[in-house]
């Protein structure tokens, strides 16, 4: 028997340690389960991390209110087959509550709102490790993350104070009130990401696969006709036939024009693409350092 | 890149170090950008960028600087993981500042390291820099060192200065403990022996850099001896079908464990055979490094978190007097007078310090006797006494049960790294 493994087994096996530790190492650990892909490759590996048993803690998931119905729909259809525990923190609740403010104007999102809201979730449920699918492939204020992320009492990260981590010995200590956000899958990329979901079967959501949908176009993104974004008079809604790299919000998530309808073919056109995933998402797209700012207030 | 035979592929993770000017930056971009792995999303940031700043050339280490004031201020300061693949092999880079202040995060992204990639400028020969990474490498036993001088299109391709260089170099690491060293004559600027060959150094019989990366074999420098296997947490699953099941789960750092094993569990010395080995509803007949798994015994032994399964004759040795060489990366020095928290596999204990034996000049190798005050970035040997028995190999035999960190007590910061001696 040859006695090594594959980079996508020994990816998993990585990951597989971490999950493995934060259970280990605190006292109340979720996943933050957004309903794309790279959080579902994360809830298939915490199942693997400790079967026969279930997943030993809950999915916390932050609606707000702008979702794909199908992201919806697949999170409690997968809750149910895991039978864990699912937790939803509301950002409608954020402004209802007078939290936060609606932002204004055409190109307004609930993006930033959601920090606000994670931050509750976390502090009243008394999470000290919450586990995500952030990549540090992903964006370049991602590429210097820790996968044990400590986060101030309030929820701050320093990207310059950040705690050095050598071999697999991961440091979760930390003061009462604060907690950590950690990364199992942070050294995947987005194509280890499709190969490894193809080589396990995992179950997506069809919103990841070709399809007809109601469009329009705006600063070059395609994006869903939703009920929550106003057209400009220069746009107009069309059946479009495409598909989307990343799940966002259904008002900053944007698609590509794909007939890559199975996994082969998607992957086939991630091999070509020549643009990041998150190319087509309006929230990085605001400034150079738009990611690395809100990450510093609590972004994932 | 089609991705059918993307089962076969493996992965290597490697570090670089290097200042501003040596040309590492522009050697990632290469990789990168040749290997296809920059997307034009980023490269049109890049550019303009670059424009902005009004350079005539791309400036690669935009892409790899990714924090605000490392941007502004035009350093690294921190460790940069960056990814490519070929057909052949996934990459993870470490890309670590050179500059002796960073020498904490040098070691920091050498230790999860297969191979280290060491710059030179064809120009300036071997430097003190240079010293440093390969010392570096060789503390944290990086098995495979790749020197690659650089910018020989600045020294007219010309081999004498390559072999010049090659000869210092060999004098200096014939000290250092690395068992393969390979060199390289490269333009990361042209691009000659990066991906191609090239026409300019037709003296130069060897592989590119690229090739080298992917043919170099590493899955034999794991320690397929040893078997260690330390426990994370215990696998109870409650339920009905699974009534008595009782898993350990944890990785395998080394050595390969076979259903049937006689194994020895450690701190309690009990003995049972292992009866089942799985990774989810997965079920293999032995288990090799890095594999997480769950094991399951033979026999109902009271085994818990920080336990460790080893073979009844090859054992790590228990020990409270840990001997060890330390890299000191916390803001605050030092102090012997201090107790700290010891995290080594999955155990967590307390320490006293017993002694500062010597401080290493890392740019010379000499120890400093008198000297003894450390400082962040410094590198001495230390002896310490922990509260409980620790199960430790030598970090020359073993990278993962030989190695520590020291945690300060007040703010929870990692404030030192340690090899086993």
């Amino acid at each position: 028997m040859k006695h090594s493994l594959t980079h996508l087994k020994e990816l998993e096996a990585e990951s597989i340690f971490v999950i493995r530790e934060t259970f280990a190492q605190f006292n109340k650990p979720a996943i933050l389960f957004s309903g794309g892909k790279d959080s579902i490759v994360l809830t298939h590996l915490a199942k693997k991390a400790f079967w026969p048993a279930k997943i030993p803690f809950p999915l916390v998931h932050v609606d707000t209110g702008h979702n794909f119905p199908e992201t919806i729909d697949f999170r409690d259809k997968l809750v149910k087959e895991l039978g864990v525990n699912l937790v939803v923190g509301s950002v409608q609740k954020s402004i209802d509550e007078g939290k936060v403010a609606e932002e204004r104007g055409l190109n307004a999102t609930r993006n930033r709102l959601q920090i606000a809201t994670l931050l509750e979730t976390i502090e009243s449920n008394q999470y000290d490790a919450c586990m995500g699918g952030a990549r540090r492939d992903e964006e370049k204020a991602r590429a210097k993350e820790r996968f044990f992320s400590h986060r101030d009492e309030f929820g701050q990260w320093d990207p310059k104070n950040q705690r050095p981590e050598l071999w697999n010995l991961f440091n979760g200590l930390k003061h009462y009130g604060e907690n950590f956000r950690i990364f199992p899958i942070s050294n995947w990329t987005e194509m280890d990401i499709w190969q490894y979901i193809l080589l396990e079967n995992i179950e997506l959501p069809n919103l990841y696969f070709s399809h007809m949908r109601k469009c329009f176009v705006r600063n070059g993104t395609i994006l869903s006709a939703n009920n929550y974004q106003e057209l400009k008079e220069s746009e107009e809604v069309r059946e479009m036939q495409i598909r989307f790299r990343t799940m966002g919000d259904i008002t900053i998530t944007g698609a590509v024009e794909s007939d890559a309808d199975t996994l082969e073919k998607i992957i086939g056109e991630v091999a070509a693409a020549r643009n990041t995933e998150r190319g087509g998402r309006a929230d990085d797209q605001r400034s150079e350092t738009a990611m690395e700012d809100r990450k510093k207030e609590g972004y994932f | 890149m089609s991705d059918k035979n993307y089962l076969d592929r493996d992965l290597l993770r490697f570090t670089t170090a290097g200042s501003v000017d040596d040309g590492k930056s522009t050697l990632i971009g290469r990789l990168l950008y040749d290997s296809k792995s920059i997307f034009e999303d980023q490269l049109t940031s890049v550019e303009n960028t670059s424009k902005s700043k009004g350079l005539e050339h791309i400036d690669f280490s935009l892409l790899t600087d990714g924090l605000k004031d490392e941007r502004e201020q035009g350093i690294t300061i921190d460790v940069a993981y960056r990814y490519f693949s070929t057909p052949k092999r996934k990459f993870i880079i470490a890309d670590t500042p050179g500059h002796i202040q960073y020498t904490r995060n040098m070691i920091t992204g050498a230790s999860t390291a297969n191979l280290a990639l060491i710059l030179v400028d064809a120009r300036h020969g071997v430097i003190e820099q240079t010293k440093r990474h390969s010392f570096i490498a060789s503390l944290l036993q990086i098995k495979h060192i790749v020197v690659c001088v650089n910018k020989m299109d600045l020294v007219d391709y010309t081999q004498d200065a390559y072999d010049k260089i090659v000869d210092e170099y060999e004098d200096f690491s014939s000290k250092l403990d690395v068992e393969d060293i390979r060199f390289i004559p490269i333009s990361a600027l042209k691009g000659d022996n990066v991906v191609d060959r090239g026409e300019n150094m037709v003296w130069y019989q060897g592989s590119t850099l690229l090739h080298t990366l992917e043919n170099i074999h590493i899955s034999s420098d794991r320690n397929m001896i040893d078997c260690r296997f330390p426990v994370q947490t215990v696998i109870r699953p409650h339920k009905e079908e699974f009534h008595d099941f009782r898993g350990y789960a944890g990785r395998i750092e080394s050595g390969i464990f076979k259903v049937g094993d006689e194994v020895a569990v450690l701190p309690s010395g009990f003995t049972s055979k292992v009866k089942e080995i799985y990774c989810d509803e997965e079920e293999f007949q032995e288990a090799f490094p890095p594999m997480s798994v769950t094991l399951t015994l033979e026999d109902d032994i009271d085994i818990s978190r920080g336990d460790m399964i080893v073979r009844p004759h090859n054992q790590a040795k228990q020990s409270q007097d840990i001997d060890f060489m330390m890299c000191w990366m916390g803001n605050e020095p030092f102090n012997p007078s201090k107790k700290y928290t010891v995290l080594h596999t999955t155990n967590k204990v307390r320490c006293i310090v017993k002694e500062v034996r010597y401080k290493v000049d890392i740019n010379t190798l000499h120890r400093m006797e008198e000297d003894k005050a450390i400082r962040m970035n410094d590198i001495a040997r230390v002896r310490i006494r922990t509260t409980k028995p620790l199960y430790i190999d030598p970090y020359t035999k073993n990278r993962l049960t030989g190695s520590i960190i020291l945690v300060d007590e007040g703010s929870n910061n990692t404030v030192a790294a340690g090899m086993i001696i």
